[in-house]
Order: structure tokens, then sequence, then C-alpha cells
């Protein structure tokens, strides 16, 4: 099918456009951006007038719990992810089974390829199991399509098991995407070790907990020559480590999770266990420095990490409900809300939801050049919404962000050439 | 903006207390009302009936998620004294072990048109989360949540302190010990620092003090003989036996050489300064028996008046649920 | 509960002559039934105001009781607990004492039988006499006073209440919605 964008201003960081241009889309690739190439006629036209026009969203984390029980699936997931504007998602391995055999990531293309909402990439199981001991088979991983590796929030054994992993996974190139925590620090803790945790007495995760981690990480990054990408930040004291190894010209990089862009360990206050996530939520000064690690690039992708959950998950005492967001439908939302509060340019926002996690994947996505896959997101500037719950595609209802209000509504998600979702049609494509 | 979690939930939009969950948000004035009743009921020991009607007809239930007859009998004869009926519940040998939520439990106890939840479980929060979900007109009162609060033994020890000191306003206390882990000392210094005392100080080895302690609005100090100078009031801490295996102390002997309370050590303090402790008391741990037997000890008193408080509270509670009921 | 104007209705003086009236009739009740030694309880807080001046009045031995009946209304966690609630207090034994019981005004009935339920608390009395200063209608219990300082027939909605304790003042409010509790 031929699709023409038309009048929209489009946004595409990676090729340095910021311009009121047209988008023409052939069967699954864009074609021609600006003027229609000669002889071109457009099936469908998507008048983008007073929108903005960018490469679908590129979530480099997400737990999508399929294979797994419960009724959060792909199907609901990848339906959420477009609602969002993600057309491309990097899923976790802690499903269940673990994604640690090249069947369960067959399973999982499969699965996507037929429900045609969104791209789903796998990060596979650094070890067996994720038990953090034996090594996976990493390069049997990789053939069958692993874009890299992550061993979830499960702690490694030992710093050894680390080396090894690290020195594996180099030897075939693979990135390694590690959660950096040192497990004895974090000792059951279940909120930031500051001043809200300490008047609500609920047991802490120091910052050094995610410091002494990526200290280690990066001495054995330098040690191995793997090629090792930090998950979800969470620290000031990480960022300056992060900022300093890459001035050192070693090979890492960071995401960063949306919400620990804007909440911080006040929003605990009350026991609110939607705000119980892990990496914890911590303090200004944290969020603040995380936002200027995002600003210069330091922390060059924001991610949803999403993690959704069933009701129970988050009925029960703070500590003892499981951690996390579901974070696919408010990851464009809150990373535009950078732009409103003066954080980053609106170019620098999109990119860092698009090219720039794409590119430390190396993924050629994320972008809209000719000949590029034709992922496009389309949103509408200044429309207010208010989010609702109850009104989530994705069957995890954990949000702590019920009743914010937004500025940006995503209006067309395209998924290789195909509209998946079309805000003024109830149902996802 | 989840704002809604922020209210405090223990409070009807004018000011009365609904639950009783947490002292942090309470005023001074509510404190003050509550000591005022519970001195009406610490007279009712020496009458021959040794009960009031108030919550006649009405029931109490006892949902026990951690193990402790001390506290939770206290409960019991402080409802049974207002006249309730009383049911208990000792969950964690029972319901969640078969894989009933705490919320099943809690419908099923509601079922059986149980008006007030006395709660005590091991995580902080619980008794937050059981309010929140509790059926209107259900009050819910918390005898212990994890290290977050323990508010009626917190308002029983401003009872003592009261009744020995009159006004709190000049007042300097000490709480020794584990500070980190005791849902008890959160409760007391908000308390204390609510009702108005000129300084409050927490006594303990690094390991035992929360990094952020002076957010709870005091000053730490981690030597006894510094800690104790001037005091009015002491406090000492239940030393948990658990806390040698977590590489917080040595050992006991080390930590009852520096900071074990001995009668010695005990002439830093004001001469008139009074002893406390929450109990039950390790001896030769936290303390020398010839201070906790010794005329500056209050702890026995420490014990009857908690009756009086939980008394004091559960009719104030109840009292503003009927009324809820009463307005629907 | 909305409160219109109020208006005095007896000063200071007009009720310490009540209470001069009711200390004779009290007396001649108490020779008639030989009581020699009675014991005063008043209820707080005007009944005890009340009861403070019959206690002077009859030099009594025994000190002065003093009854919060918070705790034994009826209607406790309908209405609950008065801002001021403070402890009952009775310093003698009340086995086989003769008592008077006093409050400022009787209507519903419903204070004395609970004030009645908490005396026999602390024991067993030989009599009770209720002594009130003001008896209004609207009685729901059948609970009469022995003395009375002054009948007083009023409209259901018209309230009274005595204020103090230095100055004694009577008031009568209107009040629109609230069921007789006295």
């Amino acid at each position: 099918m031929n699709i023409s964008i038309l009048n929209g201003r489009l946004i595409d960081p990676a090729n340095g456009i910021d311009d009121f241009l047209d988008l023409h889309i052939q069967g699954q690739q864009v074609l021609a951006v600006g003027t229609a190439p000669e002889g071109f006629e457009a099936q469908e036209t998507i008048d983008a007038s007073g929108c903005i026009v960018c490469p679908g969203l590129v979530d480099i984390a997400a737990s999508l719990r399929d294979p797994g029980p419960g009724r959060i699936d792909l199907a609901s997931e990848t339906a959420a992810a477009a609602r969002g504007g993600i057309t491309t998602l990097v899923c976790t391995p802690d499903t269940q089974p673990v994604i640690d055999t090249p069947a369960v990531i067959e399973l999982i293309h499969r699965t996507a390829r037929k429900l045609r909402r969104t791209r789903v990439l796998v990060a596979a199981a650094l070890t067996q199991e994720l038990d953090g001991q034996q090594l996976a088979n990493m390069a049997a991983l990789a053939r069958a399509g692993a874009v890299a590796l992550s061993n979830a929030r499960r702690p490694l054994a030992n710093t050894l098991v680390e080396r090894r992993a690290l020195e594996y996974a180099a030897t075939f190139g693979l990135t390694v995407m590690l959660r950096p925590e040192d497990p004895h620090l974090r000792a059951g803790g279940c909120a930031h070790e500051g001043a809200v945790a300490t008047r609500l007495g609920l047991p802490g995760i120091p910052s050094c907990a995610e410091t002494v981690a990526v200290a280690r990480d990066l001495a054995l990054a330098e040690h191995t020559g793997a090629r090792v990408h930090f998950h979800a930040l969470s620290t000031a004291g990480a960022a300056g480590q992060l900022r300093e190894a890459q001035a050192a010209k070693l090979a890492v990089s960071a995401d960063v999770a949306a919400h620990q862009l804007h909440l911080t360990e006040m929003d605990i206050e009350g026991f609110d266990a939607n705000c119980h996530v892990s990496p914890p939520l911590r303090t200004l000064a944290d969020r603040e420095a995380l936002r200027q690690a995002v600003a210069d690039g330091t922390i060059a992708a924001i991610c949803s990490d999403h993690q959704p959950h069933e009701l129970d998950a988050k009925e029960a005492p703070f500590p003892e409900t499981a951690p996390g967001i579901s974070g696919l439908e408010t990851l464009l939302a809150l990373t535009l809300r950078l732009v409103d509060e003066g954080v980053l340019s609106l170019t620098e926002a999109i990119a860092r939801v698009t090219c720039g996690p794409a590119d430390l994947l190396g993924l050629p996505y994320g972008r809209l050049g000719a000949g590029s896959p034709a992922d496009v997101c389309i949103f509408e500037p200044d429309t207010p919404w208010t989010l609702r719950r109850s009104a989530l595609y994705s069957e995890g209802r954990n949000t702590p962000f019920e009743g914010w209000e937004f500025e940006d509504q995503v209006t067309h998600t395209l998924f290789n050439g195909r509209v998946v979702y079309r805000r003024d049609a109830r149902n996802p494509a | 903006m989840a704002t809604d979690r922020r209210q405090n939930i223990q409070l009807t939009p004018d000011g009365r207390l609904r639950h009783f969950l947490t002292i942090e948000g309470l005023s001074r004035e509510l404190l003050t009302h509550i000591l005022d009743i519970a001195e009406s009921f610490a007279a009712l020991p020496g009458r021959p009936v040794k009960k009031v009607p108030a919550l006649r007809g009405r029931i109490i239930t006892n949902l026990f998620f951690e193990n402790s007859t001390r506290t939770r009998t206290t409960f019991e004869l402080a409802a049974k004294r207002l006249s309730a009926d009383v049911l208990n519940f000792n969950v964690s040998t029972s319901a969640t072990a078969k894989g009933e939520t705490l919320l099943d439990t809690l419908r099923n106890i509601e079922a059986m048109h149980s008006e007030m939840f006395v709660v005590r479980h091991s995580q902080s929060g619980a008794a937050h989360f059981i309010a929140r979900h509790a059926a209107p007109g259900v009050s819910v009162i918390n005898a212990g949540d994890g290290r977050h609060a323990h508010p009626t033994q917190a308002m029983l020890d401003m009872f003592t302190i009261r009744r020995h000191k009159g006004d709190f306003t000049p007042l300097r206390v000490a709480i020794v010990g584990d500070i980190l882990h005791s849902r008890v000392a959160r409760s007391q210094i908000l308390a204390l620092n609510t009702l108005g005392v000129t300084e409050v100080r927490v006594v303990g080895p690094r390991t035992l003090i929360p990094t952020e302690a002076r957010a709870l609005g005091v000053h730490v100090y981690h030597d006894l003989d510094e800690g104790l100078r001037d005091v009015d009031v002491v406090i000492m801490l239940r030393l948990q036996k658990e806390r040698m295996d977590g590489a917080l102390l040595p050992s006991e002997s080390e930590y009852f050489r520096l900071y074990g309370l001995t009668n010695k050590r005990l002439e830093a303090a004001k001469p008139d300064a009074i002893v406390m402790h929450p109990g039950p008391m390790n001896r030769g741990v936290e303390m020398d028996s010839e201070v906790a037997d010794g005329p500056r000890s209050v702890i026995l008193q420490q014990v009857s008046y908690g009756i009086a408080v939980r008394m004091a509270v559960m009719s104030l509670c109840m009292q503003t649920h009927a009324e809820e009921r009463e307005e629907a | 509960m909305t409160e219109a104007p109020q208006h005095i209705f007896m000063q200071h003086d007009g009720i310490i002559d009540l209470i001069d009236g009711m200390t004779g009739i009290l007396r001649h009740y108490l020779h008639d039934r030989e009581i020699d030694n009675p014991a005063i309880i008043g209820i707080h807080t005007g009944g005890a105001w009340i009861a403070r001046e019959l206690h002077q009045r009859l030099e009594c031995a025994d000190p002065l009781g003093l009854l919060d009946i918070s705790f034994y209304r009826d209607d406790f966690t309908r209405i609950g607990v008065n801002p001021q609630v403070r402890p009952s207090r009775i310093e003698f034994d009340v086995d086989e004492r003769n008592i008077v019981l006093v409050d400022d005004v009787i209507q519903s009935g419903r204070t004395i039988r609970a004030a009645m339920n908490e005396i026999f608390d602390f024991g067993r009395p030989a009599s009770i006499t209720l002594v009130t200063l003001i008896e209004r209608n609207g009685r729901q219990l059948p609970i009469q006073p022995d003395v009375v300082g002054l009948r007083l027939p009023l409209p259901t909605h018209e309230h009274i209440r005595l204020t103090g304790p230095d100055t004694f003042t009577l008031e009568i409010t209107r009040r629109t919605d609230l069921s007789p509790s006295s």
C-alpha cells in the first residue's frame, strides 16, 4: 500500500531534519521525503496538519511476559506499544520460560510477526535460566536474532562469572546489557535509602548499591573489551561514572527509565505501591543529574522499562508488592514533557527515544530516510489529555501517572508501512 | 498525581481520627486529646467494675500477621474494658499459608461485621494498605508494621512521660539503641516532636542509626555518656539477637559495654530522669537489672498505661466511624 | 447542628437563689428519710458546678464526687467523647452510702441513667436522691428528680443550658435539628 503523510512537521533527528515535509511510503519502506516522486500514487493520505511526524519509537527494554502465565501477553502489550507510538520493542529475557534458547526467540518472533503491530526484538539471557552461574549459548542466541544479552534484574553469582560472560560475549561482538546493582548492598531493600524511606521505615537501597556495581562493571568492561550497556541508571553517581568512562573512550552506554526523569523518592509517600520500582526512585538531586546526563547525551536512550503486572501484584503492603511500572503508553508523553520543562529540545527528546536507542544496539530503525523501514509516529502537540489507568491498552494497569495531564497525543502509528494505531478509531489496526 | 495517597487517610476531612496508623500528620491537640481521654481510663483499675459500656455490642478484631502475645493481650483487654467483643486472628499460621491474600483475609473478617481491625504485620505500610482497602465504617489501628510505626506504644510512652513530667516543652529525651529497625522509635520521635519537647536525641553505633536520621528531627549521638547528659527521659530500645548475624554489631557484650545503661552512666542524666523501655527487656544487654528495678525505672507503669491509651484510641476511632455511618 | 441566637433566661443571682431554695428542700427531704451523712456526686460539667454549691452548703464530710458519663452514654458512638473529657473521680466508698446525684438540667433522663450505671460500677449505694436545677419536659425514661430548682416547660426545639463555673447564667437556644439528650 502507498501512503502519503501530508502537511506535518517532520522531525527526523538521525537525518538532521526538522521541517514541514511530506512523507511518502511505498510498501514497507519510506520512498521519499518532501515531494512525491513522479508517478507515485497514494492509496491513503494522512493529513498531519498541526502534527509532528517522527520515526516510530525504539524502546530498548520492556518486559513483555510472553511466553508466561497470566493475561499479559504480546497481543496486549504490542497494542499498548502501538498506541504509545513505539514500533520497535526490545524484550527482556525474564519471560517464562526464560529466553535462553533459540526456540523461545523464534516463538516470540513468530507471535509478533503474526500480530503485526510492532517489531519485537529480543535481548536474550546472559546466563542459563538467568541463574547467574552458567553461561547461555550466546552464539546460538545471536544467530537466532538476539540483539543483545542481558541477565534482566538477576544478579550474576560473582565477579568471575561476570568477567567470563563479558569475555565470551565480546568474542562475538555482542552487546551486554547490565542492570548495575550490588545484591548485597541492596539487602532486601525496596526504596531509596534516604529521608523518605527512613521516615516510612522502608528497608533502603543505598545509592552505592548502583555505583559500586557500575565501578565493577566498568573495570571489567575495560579489561574484557566487551561492549557494555547499562540499563536503567538511577543515581547521580552512576551518571558521573559513565561520563568519565565515555571521556576515557570506553565503549559503554546507558539508558534511563522515563519515570526516573520525573518521579523522586517523595512519590512513595503514603506507601504508593505504583511507585515501587527497581531501581528505586531516588532524590531530586539524582533526578536532576539524570536529566543533565540525558541532555548532554551521556545517556543516549530513554526507555519505558515496561514492567506490566496483574492487579494482585500491587495489592499488598509496599515491600511485598512487585516493583515496576507499566510504561509503554507513557514513554513518549513523559519524554516530551522534558521539552516543556526545558530539559531537552524537541529534536533531542525525539532522538532519545528513536535513533538514540537504535544506534546503541546498531539497529537500522528510528530514522526516516528513503529506504528506511516505514515506522512512523504522528503526534499532535498541545492536545491535553489525562491518563486513566482504566483506559490503558496494556494489561498491566500499574502506573503512578493516573490523573497526570499530558500535552502530546499520538494520532497515528505506522509499522512497516501499515497504520497500526489510529487515535480516532477505537481499535488498534 | 497520586495525591489521594498522600492525604492523611487517618483523618476525616474535618480532622477527626478515623484510623490510627502513624503519629505523622496528627496535631498536638489531637495527641493531647488522646492522652486526656486515656486519663479517664487510667482510673478504671481502681474500681470494682473495671469496664465501661461505651462499645457494647461492637466487634473488634485483632488481626496479627506477626506473633506478639503481649501486644495482642493489651489490645484485647482494652477492647474488653470498653465492653466490645473481640475476635483474634493469628494469620501467620492460618490463611496466608494457604495462599489466601491479605485482601481475601480482610474481606472474610469484614463479613463477620467487625468494625475495627487491630493490625500487626512484619511489613512497613501494611496498616496503611489495610486501611485503604477497608470497607467504609471500618477503623484500622496499627499495632506495629515493619519498621514503620507503632503509634499506640508511642502514645503510652507519652502518657507515662506526661504523668511524671507534666509539661513536654522543656524536656530533653534520649532514645538509645537500634533506631534503624525500630518502629517504636520512629513513632516516639514523631510524638515527642509534635508535643513540642526541646530536644530528641538518638544514641547508638552508626550501623543502628539510619543514614538520614536527621530527617526524623533528632540529634545523633554515638557516645552514650554524651547522649545522656542532662536528659529528662531515657528510652532504651530492645536489641534483637538477629542484629549480631547481619554484621551490624560484633557482640552483645561489646554493645552493653558501649550502650548498656547502668546506674553509673545514668548519673549523666538529670537527677530526676526517668528510664523507660518498650519491652520485652534483655537484662544485661540494654540495661542492668539495678536500673530496670531501680527507683528511676517506670517500665511497669508503661505496661498498665498501655491499656488506657489503647482504650482512648479505640473509642475515638470507633466514634468517628459511627458518625460517618450515621451520616451515610 | 445549627443554633439560632440565644437569649439569657436567668442571671447569676437568680440561680444562686434557686440553689439556696434547693438546699432547703434537700435538707428536708434527707431529714424526712433519716439520711444524715449523704455523699454528693455531680455530673460533669454543669451538674458538677451545682453539686459544688450544694456540697458547701450542706457541709458534707466526704469529698465531692465527679462523674464524666461520656463512656456510659447509650449514644456513645453517635455523640462520642466530649472534647473536655475528664476522669470520673469518686474518692469515697460508694457501698451502702446515700448518694445525692446532681445535674443541671433533666430532659430525656438518659444522662441520669448513664450516671446511675456508672455509680453502680463503683459499688452498691444504699440510695440515690436525684437533684436537678431545672426540670424540663421531654422525658424518654421513667426517671424523675426528687429535688428541683425550677420546673420549666419549653417547646421541644428550645434548649436550656447552664454556663459557669464562676458566674452562672441560664441560656435558652433555639435549635433546628438536635434530638434531646439531657
